[in-house]
């Protein structure tokens, strides 16, 4: 069995892709039949994904690769491959049945708009390209999925394309994750030239394995860093991290879906994948481009937590949120943590898509309302919308025993306490842990506790179909809390290729100690700060947050997001229109001349053939005929009509002839 | 040969022809045309062909001359007399006379044989004509007939 | 003495070609033509007379022909004449030139 998923790789991202396709030629109107193919495909691709995970873990070596070639140029060969790895299926695991209850959630929350067909063809597609990702053997083709993943992200952000500020969200995803995309292809391009190969394990000769790693000598920093560039530009990571908050212009199941679980996740991923490179002559665990990808890490988590205290959309702070974890992720594998940050990243995969879900349903029940300050006493209205969130906002805080996130977060901290080169992110991270607990208790005060605000009335829980993916998604996280725990440390082996064992030693280590301190800490700081919130009667929106009284300039700034896109704005994009004006005056005059310029000379040199022809050939033609004419006239003149004077010539010729044959003989 | 009858025929033929010729008046041409055609008649008596020489006298004075003297009462306008002359033409035909006199005198040396007179019999014409020359003679019928219906339906007045 | 004869035909020819060049009349010409093939019988009656063979009758038969078929032409060429006085009227041959270039 575990052979046949093995050779069929192909299949996992294959299915959601073309049930996508043939969802897109189905009409307008069909929208069960849409939305039925699209979970089905997703079903599909969930069953394959635990036959891979079971697979994987009977393999040799916890790992198997199919490669095949795809291009061959005289005597090379474009090889590319699909690559199964605990750390694949793991992934492939988490995807799948993420994106099948968002899909399901989707029915519900996208059943009135009028483009719903077009929805769930494009949430298959990404489902597809995002498998693609994972799956992929090659960088090249890891490269290539990773392109239609952002070309989907583009799709379903501005999805309500009447909307402008969804289509110009929409383009600055797509061009912000370009330009990290530029820096990925280079190192592609250089990985390539130094290697000879993209594949990434390939009997031996992949290159990330020895023989390859041990030729890239110094180069391996700069190609690790260019390909950092792209997990920068594609996780959110500061500085391209503008254009996720404005990503959320996207329907929520999108912001669920990409934004939170999966897609940026990807960036995470990728410096996962080819951690080998990052590695390339550590010493006691460091190299610079490890360096550089842990405090890029340590600086966007904690600025995005901080901008996150100060936000009032429900979704922008979930958002920043989602900066920040990945943030931390990126710091865990920095230090060296990689199966940490993975794990963080598998539970936050769960817990954010249900955060995002329930935020989902709290718009929906409030008819599109997104300020949480109009919002409150929704506890009792929505109640599993609230329970499940409650759930959802622990996870991410990190309440240890029952929720996952305290587990993966412990692991990465206990990480960052061990990193030789520094303590720094290990305090950072743990400043960051608080900021988490206190913006997430903000929220849910504001959303759910107290008094009713404007948008609360008529405000009604979801339908079931929208309910039911919560409760599943709240239950995974839970779930995954038990298999998680540190007393069983099978997936911690797993991805790291070690056998497991029960140890409940570990569950009583003093790190737990610290986070669960950490934790209580924030949590019990967001009460005392917004309890205030809670008890004041919500008729009127809130119109000062309590943090924003007590310290109003560092509330602005922070409410502005630290005034970073007006500085894009103002440097990079202004630079950039300079150019561009540049550009079109030189292709306006310099290369456009240049090419009337031939334009005039081809028409001189067509006037002076004209001139030729006129004046030479024609005229000399003309000259001609009537000088035929004319010397036809002179001839003419010989037919005189006068009989006498034919007679006479007669006469005449005959004496000619006479004379010369006398003459002659 | 008498050289005096000779002349005397030439001179009668040749000035009667000139006249023809050059007369200003058309009924004295042509009448001077028939005079010239009798000493031409004259010319054959000399040399011996008799019977031409009547043959000449009975088609040319007695048809064709007839006809001419008809066809100028036919043609008549008010003008009877011809104007003007074309003296390229005097030119022409002295021309002509000089160059054919050069070529006669170029070839000099013919044999003259003995003059015998010959005895040539309007028998001997007959039956050379039914005999060696009939089919000249069949083809000049049907010329003649072709020329005689020709001449009439060129003349020929149709009826309105 | 063969050669005064010929002189004589060549004059005869020679009138008659004044006579068809020089005169306006249509009836000129035709007189013309006749005296020339009058002239030229008589050549033809002269090389028989004093030529080679003179028992036989060929000068003579030829120029029996050429007689015969010059009244022939006469008269056809007389019909054209009235022919053409009646069309247009004129006997002067400047003015039939429709032939003209």
């Amino acid at each position: 069995m575990n052979h046949w998923i093995a050779s069929n790789l192909w299949l996992i991202p294959a299915t959601p892709i073309v049930v996508s396709l043939l969802i897109l030629n189905l009409p307008k109107s069909a929208r069960s039949p849409a939305a039925g193919f699209a979970i089905l495909g997703q079903i599909g691709a969930l069953a394959l994904s635990i036959l891979a995970f079971f697979a994987t873990s009977q393999m040799a070596g916890l790992q198997t690769v199919r490669n095949f070639t795809w291009l061959t140029f005289g005597n090379n060969a474009l090889r590319l491959g699909w690559l199964l790895d605990p750390l694949a299926s793991a992934m492939l695991v988490m995807i799948t049945v993420v994106g099948l209850c968002i899909f399901i959630f989707s029915t519900g929350y996208m059943a009135e708009d009028r483009n719903f067909k077009r929805f769930f063809a494009y949430l298959s597609f990404f489902s597809g390209a995002m498998l693609g990702v994972v799956l992929a053997n090659s960088l090249l083709l890891l490269f290539v999925f990773w392109e239609l993943v952002g070309l989907a992200s583009y799709l379903l952000i501005g999805f309500w394309i009447e909307r402008p500020t969804a289509a110009a969200a929409a383009k600055k995803a797509f061009i912000t994750t370009r330009i990290g995309d530029m820096g990925f292809f280079l190192g592609l391009l250089w990985l390539y030239h130094r290697s000879g190969t993209l594949l990434f394990y390939d009997s031996g000769s992949g290159c990330l394995e020895n023989a390859a790693l041990n030729s890239l000598g110094v180069a391996a920093t700069f190609i690790a860093l260019l390909i950092f560039c792209g997990a920068v530009g594609k996780s959110g990571q500061f500085p391209l991290h503008v254009w996720l908050p404005d990503a959320m212009e996207g329907p929520t199941p999108v912001s669920a879906l990409i934004h939170a679980a999966t897609m940026v996740a990807a960036g995470v991923f990728l410096v996962a994948r080819v951690y080998p490179i990052f590695s390339v002559g550590a010493i006691n665990g460091v190299t610079p481009s490890l360096e550089v990808v842990v405090w890029i890490g340590v600086v966007t988590g904690l600025m995005a937590a901080l901008i996150a205290v100060a936000q009032s959309d429900i979704k922008r702070i979930l958002a920043y949120s989602t900066v920040s974890q990945l943030g931390l992720m990126m710091v865990s594998l920095g230090v060296g943590g990689v199966a940490a940050g993975i794990m963080h990243l598998l539970a936050h995969g769960f817990f954010k898509a249900l955060l995002f879900l329930g935020a989902g349903s709290v718009i929906h029940g409030l008819h599109h309302e997104q300020d949480i300050r109009k919002m409150g006493g929704l506890r009792r209205l929505m109640p599993i919308t609230f329970v499940t969130y409650a759930i959802g906002m622990m996870a991410l805080s990190g309440v240890p025993l029952l929720f996952s996130g305290a587990w993966t977060k412990e692991e990465v901290l206990h990480a960052t306490s061990i990193w030789p080169r520094s303590h720094l992110p290990h305090y950072l991270m743990m400043a960051g842990v608080i900021l988490t607990a206190l913006y997430m208790t903000r929220q849910v005060i504001y959303i759910f506790f107290g008094n009713r605000g404007p948008a609360s009335e008529g405000a009604h829980e979801s339908p079931p179909v929208m309910t039911w993916p919560l409760v599943a998604l709240a239950f995974g996280t839970i779930t995954l809390s038990v298999v998680l725990t540190p007393a069983w440390p099978w997936l911690h082996d797993f991805l790291i290729g070690k056998q497991a064992r029960f140890d409940f030693a570990h569950l009583i280590e003093p790190a737990v100690f610290t986070s669960l301190m950490l934790v209580l800490i924030g949590i019990g700081l967001g009460i005392v700060l917004y309890r205030g919130v809670a008890a004041e009667n919500r008729l009127r929106p809130i119109e000062v947050d309590p943090f924003q009284a007590a310290q109003p300039a560092l509330f602005r700034f922070l409410q502005n997001k630290m005034w970073i896109d007006e500085f894009y704005r103002g440097s990079v994009l202004r630079w950039s229109k300079a150019l561009s004006r540049v550009s079109d005056w030189l292709d306006r005059n310099c290369w456009d001349g240049i090419v009337r310029g031939f334009g005039w000379l081809g028409q001189l040199f067509g006037i002076f053939t004209t001139g030729v022809d006129e004046r030479g050939i024609n005229a000399g033609v003309d000259e001609t005929t009537s000088g035929a004419r004319g010397l036809g006239r002179l001839f003419a003149n010989a037919h005189s009509g006068q009989i006498q004077t034919y007679l006479g010539v007669i006469a005449i010729g005959m004496l000619a002839l006479l004379l010369l044959y006398a003459w002659l003989a | 040969m008498n050289t005096a009858a000779l002349a005397i025929i030439a001179i009668f033929t040749l000035s009667a022809a000139l006249a023809a010729a050059t007369l200003p008046k058309l009924m004295h041409a042509a009448l001077m045309f028939a005079a010239a055609f009798v000493g031409l008649a004259a010319f054959f008596f000399l040399l011996s062909a008799e019977f031409l020489g009547l043959v000449l006298v009975f088609v040319y004075v007695g048809a064709v001359a007839v006809l001419i003297v008809f066809t100028i009462l036919l043609t008549r306008h008010d003008l009877e007399k011809d104007r003007g002359f074309n003296l390229s033409g005097i030119i022409v035909a002295i021309a002509v006379f000089i160059g054919l006199a050069i070529a006669i005198f170029k070839t000099g040396s013919l044999p003259v044989v003995t003059p015998e007179i010959p005895t040539l019999t309007v028998k001997q014409i007959g039956a050379a004509l039914m005999t060696d020359y009939v089919w000249p003679l069949q083809c000049v019928g049907i010329l003649l007939t072709a020329a005689l219906i020709g001449a009439l339906i060129l003349v020929i007045e149709e009826k309105k | 003495m063969l050669s005064i004869f010929l002189l004589i035909s060549a004059a005869f020819f020679s009138i008659g070609l004044l006579a068809a060049l020089s005169r306006r009349h249509a009836i000129f010409i035709l007189i013309g033509i006749e005296m020339m093939l009058a002239a030229a019988s008589l050549n033809f009656v002269a090389f028989w007379r004093f030529g080679p063979s003179p028992h036989q009758p060929t000068g003579v038969m030829i120029a029996i022909f050429a007689i015969a078929i010059a009244a022939a032409e006469a008269a056809v060429g007389l019909a054209l004449v009235i022919a053409v006085y009646r069309h247009y009227r004129t006997t002067s041959v400047d003015q039939l030139d429709q032939l003209k270039g």
